[in-house]
């Protein structure tokens, strides 16, 4: 066994102890202490990871592991991890802990409550981790329920609609990622779901069309990609909060790194060829995502749209197709993890004590629970890309990367994206104002209190998270160059390839 | 001797005939515990044997045969017939003709194996009959309901129509190869006009049976009107053990005119798993529910099918053990309901979950396996159906198969959100447990958590289609 399949491991021991344990503290701790030990885990892999590439590994995956699934079906499942899927697992590790830690107040169904998340948690692990399609496929759907489970029975507001549509759209995403990965499995002679294996194929330009089309859909489904998106605001908006951080934080991420890994890595001729149509859509889903949060008088839905926008970056970002540009889109794929699970775990967090989500009916936060109205702020702050957080090295690697393209079109899709920093601004800063600052509007708020123990180590850690990409941005660029210029090679290369 | 072992399995089906004979001769069946344990325990020997070595080989000039894979399906229907009747107790207890009902189903059983083994077409034919008239009978089994006895008669008549065009058919089939064992009609076929229509007419025979679109329309009728555990044994035993037999047809009979069936089994695929969905969307009752879930299933068998490869037989074999287990589940959770409640509606679904947490979980993960959700089994047996879909590069077949599976998650998941997150209409009391019925719940749950993960029995399944 391998380091990294304690990944797995871990996970479906939590799941186990959760089952065993009868108390609801008891749960909750069992809970608490595996995605503590997720954590850990993931830095000490990052820690192995580093040292051995300083000593001069040159794997395209380190801790590669096979073992044999369905032998007759060439299903395997290989793990093994490189820069982007480490610092991936390291984002869900940071924001499944504070997942947990967010809903320790959970009283309701509580076993079953975590029971999902952590479910959830061992679906992203295993969808990074695994170089098999077919295995990536299984933890990207091993996902969906979940999800449904955790918004229909936890959620509020219109949480059953809420549910089935994101199920039901998700599904539809998985649909059309299998038909590709079918057509991947093919195309290898119906030997290899292995991604090494099929980047080795010469896959005609004809078939890699339809297979980028149908794989870069598919996983744009799960990125909430425009017009595909209308799951999010929905999902987001009546899932309780830790599923609301997973949801936008976590599952978000699985759509955008299967777009690069899969879709543009594998079908690079194709990619040059078509990847015009993504960044439309992105361009798009950038600026209608931010207009339409500007729109939003619910935080919940506020913060939902804007990851709409903010997720239109990661797509721009992939298909821009240039070296810095993927770099940028696998930052802002991290970047946005952290930064949403924060903004929704304070969302969170004032409704739990506010019991309203409307911005104009709250005011004077910051005063009454000065903690919780700062992590807002924070995460605010972030999200319009304020430098020295997360979020204004992510997208201003994205901008430079899609700058290096010289044609009118790369340009005004640049320039679109970087004015939608403008609407963003707008909309943070009149939500911050209206929710966070002022004077206390409802005399109800003076009985508030500030976050709990819980709340604040989840706060916590996630602002580390933002501090740390924020301001040593070259500790992830150093862990993820080697990987994104290999991908960025293939792409090159993948031209020649007709 | 090593030549009447290879009638093995229909040796123990005919014993366990006769001691039911002997049984009612003494009376033994109105001791209803006792009877229904002793038969039990019964199905479980026959299951269990089934798993000692076997010769393999062929008898009477290749009118019977058995296989490996023969052997292996007979094994999985072994194992369902057991479930069935474990599944059942509770219902059985109650009724009067307890004896009859496993007279019935061994007997159609018995037919289901000759089916299975025949190496001739008359012999085929034979089985096909036999293994249907227990079941008509069967369908009647509720006297006094009314739509019991119209079950009855529909599948009778349903029954005689597909046996009259598969008659025809095989009538045709005779004049133009003049010989009815399967090496010579193999060795004859060729793709005349004739041929395909003999063909066609046997082919509409076995949709009859497996209720494919466009000759599904006995299904939810007969399905409903049967008491519960008939409909389990149809939608389980009898559609199964055709699907089986369907796969030699296709594959060997008629492996000449692949070109001719691939195109017609898509387009009955497609009707199927379309108009299964969409009709599913509809249903309140859970019986019809699971009637058009069932047609939905076999259309997506038949994506498998058209893979026209070892890998979709194999994968056809693997899926229907897995369908099996998920239907009979489907099936026993619906009988504890219906004795408790008196409701077959889906409504009465409502707020399971939180009265009976037990039942509901065996539900679910019985919803998510026929859904093909991970980590549940039916998630690896739709895939490698579709997989082997691949193999007859039908794009647009996979295509709806993909639309398909969403339609369905819907379905599955409408009985879900009933059971999980919607509010009872009237609380549900906590139902009996019956040690038998939770067994068998036991074991398919099991079964469908544990088979995704047991690679060895795919390879199995695909050796054995491999000989």
């Amino acid at each position: 066994m391998d380091i990294v399949q304690l990944l797995i491991i871990l996970p479906i021991v939590t799941l186990l102890g959760m089952i065993v344990a009868k108390k609801e503290l008891h749960i909750k701790s069992v809970a608490l202490a595996g995605s503590s030990l997720q954590l850990i885990l993931a830095i000490i892999l990052t820690t192995l990871y580093v040292q051995m590439r300083q000593a001069g590994a040159i794997a395209p995956y380190l801790f590669q592991s096979s073992y044999v699934w369905f032998a007759p079906l060439k299903i395997y499942f290989t793990s093994g991890i490189d820069g982007i899927s480490l610092v991936m697992i390291l984002m869900t590790a940071l924001v499944v802990l504070s997942g947990v830690l967010v809903s320790w107040k959970i009283n309701k169904q509580v076993k079953e409550f975590f029971f999902l998340l952590i479910l959830l948690s061992l679906s992203a692990y295993g969808f990074f981790m695994t170089t098999n399609l077919f295995a990536m496929f299984f933890f990207l759907e091993l996902a969906v329920i979940p999800k449904f489970l955790l918004i229909g029975m936890w959620g509020s507001g219109r949480k059953e609609y809420s549910s089935m549509k994101l199920a039901l759209m998700l599904m539809a995403g998985s649909a059309l990622v299998f038909l590709g990965m079918i057509g991947l499995f093919y195309e290898s002679g119906m030997q290899s779901w292995d991604i090494q294996d099929i980047a080795r194929l010469n896959i005609p330009i004809a078939t890699q069309r339809v297979l980028y089309l149908l794989l870069f859909t598919g996983f744009g489904v799960f990125t909430a990609m425009f017009p595909f998106h209308t799951w999010a605001p929905d999902g987001h908006s009546s899932a309780p909060t830790a599923a609301s951080m997973f949801l936008a934080g976590i599952s978000m991420k699985l759509g955008g790194y299967g777009c690069l890994r899969v879709a543009t890595y594998l079908l690079p001729g194709a990619a040059q060829e078509l990847s015009w149509i993504f960044i439309i859509l992105a361009s798009i889903a950038i600026i209608y995502g931010a207009f339409a949060t500007m729109m939003q008088k619910d935080l919940k839905y506020m913060n939902a749209y804007s990851s709409v926008s903010h997720v239109g970056f990661i797509i721009l970002g992939i298909a821009m197709l240039t070296k810095v540009a993927i770099t940028g889109a696998v930052m802002q794929m991290v970047s946005h993890g952290i930064m949403t699970a924060l903004f929704f775990a304070a969302i969170g967090m004032i409704y739990d004590r506010a019991h309203t989500r409307q911005a104009n009916e709250l005011g004077g936060m910051l005063k009454q629970i000065p903690f919780i109205g700062a992590a807002f702020i924070v995460s605010g702050l972030t999200s319009l890309g304020l430098p020295g957080f997360s979020g204004f090295v992510s997208e201003m690697t994205i901008f430079v990367g899609s700058w290096e393209h010289a044609g009118i079109f790369y340009r005004v899709a640049t320039i679109l994206a970087a004015a939608s920093i403008v609407v963003t601004a707008v909309y943070i800063l009149r939500a911050v104002g209206f929710a966070i600052w002022g004077s206390i509007t409802n005399k109800e708020f003076l009985k508030l209190k500030d976050a709990t123990w819980s709340e604040r180590t989840a706060t916590v850690l996630l602002v580390l998270g933002i501090l740390l990409i924020g301001l040593a941005p070259f500790l992830f660029v150093r862990l993820i160059d080697m990987d994104t210029t290999t991908i960025y090679q293939k792409l090159i290369s993948g031209v020649l390839v007709h | 001797m090593d030549n009447v072992l290879l009638f093995r399995f229909e040796i123990v089906i005919a014993v366990l005939i006769l001691a039911l004979l002997v049984m009612s001769l003494r009376d033994f069946n109105t001791k209803v515990t006792a009877f229904l344990g002793t038969m039990n325990i019964l199905l479980l020997v026959n299951f269990l044997a089934g798993w000692l070595p076997m010769a393999t080989g062929s008898y009477f000039s290749g009118f019977f045969r058995t296989t490996d894979l023969i052997v292996f399906e007979k094994n999985i229907l072994n194992l369902g017939i057991l479930l069935i009747s474990l599944t059942s107790y509770q219902w059985l207890k109650q009724s009067e003709h307890r004896l009859e009902f496993y007279f019935l189903m061994l007997s159609s059983i018995m037919g289901v194996f000759v089916m299975l083994s025949s190496g001739h077409i008359l012999m085929l034919y034979l089985g096909v009959e036999m293994s249907t008239i227990p079941i008509a009978a069967m369908s009647n089994f509720n006297l006094n309901e009314k739509r019991s006895s119209e079950a009855g008669l529909k599948l009778i008549l349903s029954s005689a129509f597909s046996t009259g065009i598969m008659l025809f058919g095989i009538s045709l089939l005779y004049g133009a190869v003049g010989n009815l064992s399967f090496d010579s009609v193999i060795a004859n076929l060729h793709p005349d006009m004739l041929t395909i229509f003999a063909f066609t007419f046997i082919l509409a025979g076995f949709a009859f049976k497996m209720s494919i679109v466009p000759f599904h329309l006995w299904t939810a009728d007969v399905y409903e009107g049967s008491p519960i555990a008939v409909t389990n044994f149809l939608s389980v035993i009898s559609k199964g053990s055709v699907v089986f037999v369907f796969l030699t047809i296709l594959y060997h009979l008629f492996g000449g005119l692949k070109e001719e069936w691939l195109y017609a089994i898509s387009i009955l695929s497609i009707l199927s798993m379309t108009i299964g969905n969409l009709f599913a969307m509809r249903q309140q009752n859970a019986k019809r529910f699971l009637a058009f879930s069932s047609i939905s299933q076999v259309g997506f068998v038949l994506v498998g099918v058209a893979g026209a490869s070892v890998m979709g037989s194999t994968s056809v074999v693997y899926f229907i053990l897995i369908y099996l287990l998920s239907n009979i589940a489907a099936f026993g959770v619906i009988s504890a309901m219906a004795d408790t409640t008196g409701s077959e509606s889906l409504q009465s679904f409502k707020g399971l979950y939180k009265s009976n947490p037990f039942y509901a979980l065996f539900m679910v993960v019985a919803l998510f396996s026929l859904a093909g959700v991970p980590p549940v089994a039916g998630f690896f047996g739709k895939l490698f159906l579709l997989t082997s879909g691949m193999n007859s590069k039908l794009y647009v077949l996979l295509g709806f198969a993909g639309a398909n599976l969403v339609l369905s998650l819907y379905n599955y998941l409408r009985v879900v959100k009933y059971m999980f997150i919607d509010e009872a209409i009237e609380t549900i009391p906590p139902m009996k447990r019956n040690r038998q019925l939770t067994i068998a719940l036991v074991v398919c749950t099991i079964g469908l958590l544990a088979i995704g993960f047991i690679p060895e029995l795919y390879q199995y399944i695909s050796q054995i289609c491999t000989m």
